[in-house]
């Protein structure tokens, strides 16, 4: 791992770009480039600016520059015996934590530890008049101001170039058992309701032509109670198995299919034809392919729709807002970047 | 404590007017104007700032609470919201000039979804009563904080309040679903949503903790948890502040989170053992409370290994609890340590810092230090776990001790941020701690936070003065402020 610091070399980079009123699009690794909408501008490449500023395992936290390659903060995360616990997709080599944060991308462990915004403790951007601001820290718990560091996780850039980042890391755990059972999808749902009422330590779970696979985490001396009490067969290659469904090389994947993710209520309705789903997230997490163009109807399903991956030219990505939260949404956006230069249209073609 | 200038300037409204605008919305025992009505409204739980509004609202349905806000919207009458009134940084401090809308008639539980694990309850629905509301489920909203019994959930979420079990369930912004809320503009919007995620930025996490500066939260969709199976509480005791700061160092590094991991230094000992008999080892100069929670065979050997650990660092007696009750009794001494504090003084001033774990036998050093500087004792109280400080500065306001043990209440916070730390994790800015957010941000920090007000409250009429510090005032106290020969904001000019 390099362990270098651009932050002057970007900073100018902004300075310029508001003089000459030039568009930026903020690059790492490209491994999310599929995501979001297309955006026109000049490439500012931030893969430089890496290196961990601080980690201390016994306080619980890592500090590291947004080009640090992922796989890099997860090994040195895993010597200490500690992880990342919302099991980010890298979608590739080249990873980055920023393009990690900037996406807020959480893979099969979410549902049950939290979304990446929730470890997010603190963060140092650049905003749109080129000036560099802290927030948040590198303690668990801190109130003073607004809450920029969530606000900025998820945000594609569109809200400032995301320098450092500060992140809750949790210790491993003890040990992992995979079990599956073969039920229908209502079966399936209903289980996975029941288990989670139990405090059943759940720590994935997925579904898939009548498969459902759910991974426990516990102790040593815990994990046959609980084996016991679930029952299913044990899966003997779980750790490839969770990684094909966090990086989405699992062979449903496998299509030139436009790829719809569903975030809904995890009860809510099966609507689709069972080989084009999968589910993730108890339920609450649905990845439909289909040619059929999902109109970004809501409300009936609890939740919202993006078009996740495509292999023709994507416009409306995202769900639509609503008018006036789409108002503040402009409004952020001027807030932070006034001139606007940062990754316009990547989220939304309004901003 | 002196009333802080306006930093605002707003027209002024005529009463009469407004009582009249303000009958064709609400009922007329809803809208209150004369004196002693005001009065129970005065301050919320730092009662040390004082401010009698202009008028107060009492409205119960959400279009009621539209139609205020599109009136104060249109004759530039500044809201303060207000929940139970607990929260302890003057958050909800009314404004002279303007109109406090209380949303304690909020109280319903509107509903709870067993499968989903969530209930939907308005704001002003205490904290407990969400957990009572589910407890036949078998279910409870996890985070804490020690007001539980009397504070609102609205209130929970524009502070972010965390407690005693935050260091394994996490704070307010972890426990929410989804949140509506009505803008300056009386639009009523909907942030979450019924998914684990929703699209866009993430207003849910920005308005949690945004201390009624962004809008008003006039509904709160809250996650719930199963209730523990087991639980087992250990108490240890240590003849060394620095050990008890290792031993929750070793229990952390052992890769164990407890459910709660709590500190408390002689003096809050000696407090709390003679206002409920815990029974706490008097002779101790820290003591560590640990709770884990779970499922008995797993908390069983947790609670073998923590026994381990403590004993290696150094703990002079490590007792587990033996049974339910004495369980309770170990917290007593804990969840009294504020009022038992408060019967060795006159007036007490709690603090709310945040610093890195491995900092506390340093801080520790220097509060001490301080507290001798200015004749004020100290008694600590932390969240050991996740480093939340809660150190109570006694004193006597009649004897005119005010000023100093807002100094040096000052003076620990800046301490908290030297070391790497935050002035409040979880009690909020409010009134109280506009000074030290000027030591913790820079200028352009403080200027992008007025721009993300602004995005929703370009007027200024929400909560002003509170929260987030002008610029002018920062640069009045940098002047103050000066070390080193060098100014915390050389860039700003000076008044």
């Amino acid at each position: 791992m390099k362990d270098k610091n651009i932050s002057d070399q970007l900073q100018n980079s902004v300075e310029q770009a508001i003089q000459t009123k030039t568009k930026l699009i903020i690059k790492a690794g490209g491994s999310k480039d599929f995501y979001g909408r297309t955006t026109i501008g000049k490439e500012l490449n931030i893969s430089e600016h890496q290196g961990i500023i601080s980690y201390e395992p016994s306080e619980l936290f890592i500090t590291v520059r947004a080009g640090t390659l992922l796989k890099d903060i997860e090994s040195v995360l895993a010597e200490n015996n500690q992880m990342l616990a919302f099991e980010p997709p890298a979608f590739g080599d080249k990873a980055t934590i920023g393009g990690t944060i900037a996406c807020n991308l959480s893979g099969p462990r979410r549902a049950y530890s939290g979304a990446a915004r929730d470890f997010v403790l603190g963060t140092k951007i650049i905003n749109g008049q080129a000036e560099v601001l802290s927030f948040g820290g590198e303690v668990m718990k801190n109130v003073a101001g607004y809450d920029v560091s969530r606000l900025i996780t998820g945000a594609l850039g569109t809200l400032g170039i995301l320098l450092e980042v500060s992140l809750k890391v949790v210790p491993k755990p003890e040990t992992e058992i995979t079990l599956v059972h073969q039920l229908n999808i209502d079966q399936a749902l209903l289980k996975m309701h029941q288990w989670s009422i139990q405090s059943i330590p759940i720590s994935a779970s997925c579904y898939y032509q009548n498969q459902l696979t759910i991974r426990l985490s516990s102790t040593e001396k815990y994990i046959n109670t609980l084996q016991h009490l679930i029952g299913g067969e044990v899966l003997t290659d779980a750790d490839s198995f969770w990684h094909s469904v966090k990086e989405q090389s699992h062979h449903f994947f496998d299509s030139k299919k436009p790829l719809w993710r569903l975030s809904i209520a995890s009860n809510s309705e099966i609507t689709s034809q069972n080989d084009d789903t999968f589910y993730e997230w108890g339920g609450a997490l649905r990845w439909v392919k289909t040619d059929v163009s999902q109109n970004h109807t809501a409300e009936p399903l609890n939740g919202h729709i993006s078009l996740f991956r495509s292999p023709i030219k994507r416009n409306d990505t995202f769900q639509p807002l609503p008018k006036h939260l789409l108002q503040i949404h402009r409004n952020l956006k001027q807030a932070f970047d006034p001139h606007g230069i940062f990754n316009i249209g990547r989220m939304y073609q309004q901003f | 404590m002196s009333q802080n200038s306006a930093e605002h300037d707003f027209p002024a409204v005529d009463l009469q007017q407004l009582v009249k605008q303000l009958s064709y919305i609400l009922a007329d025992d809803s809208v209150l104007y004369q004196e002693e009505d005001l009065r129970p409204y005065e301050c919320d739980g730092l009662s040390a700032y004082q401010q009698l509004p202009l008028i107060v609202a009492l409205p119960d349905t959400i279009e009621q609470v539209q139609k205020i806000l599109q009136l104060c919207n249109k004759i530039n009458l500044p809201v303060v919201a207000r929940g139970a009134g607990t929260g302890l940084s003057g958050g909800a401090l009314p404004y002279e000039k303007g109109l406090l809308l209380s949303l304690g008639k909020f109280n319903k539980v509107i509903e709870i979804n067993q499968q989903l694990q969530t209930a939907t309850v308005q704001p002003g629905v205490r904290n407990l009563a969400i957990s009572e509301a589910v407890s036949h489920l078998g279910l409870y909203y996890a985070p804490d904080p020690s007001s539980q019994i009397a504070c609102s959930i609205g209130g929970n979420v524009a502070e972010n309040s965390g407690g005693v079990h935050s260091l394994k369930y996490g704070l307010t912004v972890h426990n929410i679903q989804q949140l509506k809320i009505v803008t300056i503009d009386g639009e009523l919007i909907t942030l979450g949503g019924t998914g684990l995620d929703s699209p866009g930025y993430d207003l849910l996490a920005l308005m949690t903790g945004s201390e009624g500066m962004l809008g008003i939260i006039v509904e709160v969709t809250v996650k719930l948890l199963p209730k523990p199976k087991y639980v087992q509480t250990l108490l240890a005791a240590f003849d060394d502040v620095v050990n008890a700061g290792q031993a929750v160092a070793n229990i952390i590094s052992a890769g164990i989170i407890p459910a709660g991991l709590e500190m408390m230094d002689k003096l809050a000992i000696q407090a709390a053992e003679d206002f409920v008999h815990a029974g706490y080892p008097l002779d101790a100069e820290a003591i560590l409370i640990c709770e884990l929670d779970g499922i008995e065979d797993e908390v069983t050997e947790q609670v073998a290994a923590i026994h381990t650990i403590l004993k290696q660092s150094s703990a002079i007696e490590v007792r587990i609890a033996k049974d339910e009750q004495e369980r309770i009794v170990f917290w007593k001494g804990r969840k009294n340590a504020f009022p038992a504090v408060g019967r060795l003084s006159p007036d007490y001033y709690c603090m709310d810092g945040t610093i890195p774990r491995k900092r506390l036998p340093q801080v520790l050093k220097a509060m001490e230090d301080l507290s001798k500087t200015y004749n004020l004792a100290v008694a600590n109280v932390f969240h050991a776990g996740d480093g939340n400080l809660h150190p109570l500065i006694l004193y006597d306001a009649s004897k005119g001790q005010l000023e100093k043990a807002e100094e040096l209440g000052g003076k620990i916070l800046e301490l908290c941020i030297e070391v790497g730390g935050t002035i409040t994790g979880e009690h909020g800015v409010g009134m109280e701690k506009l000074n030290q957010m000027c030591v913790q941000f820079k200028a352009a920090e403080i200027s992008q936070f007025h721009a993300l007000k602004a995005a929703f409250d370009p007027k200024g009429l929400l909560n002003p003065g509170k929260a987030i510090p002008t610029l002018h005032r920062c640069a009045e106290l940098g002047a103050m402020h000066v070390q080193d020969g060098k100014l915390p904001h050389p860039e700003l000019e000076r008044f």
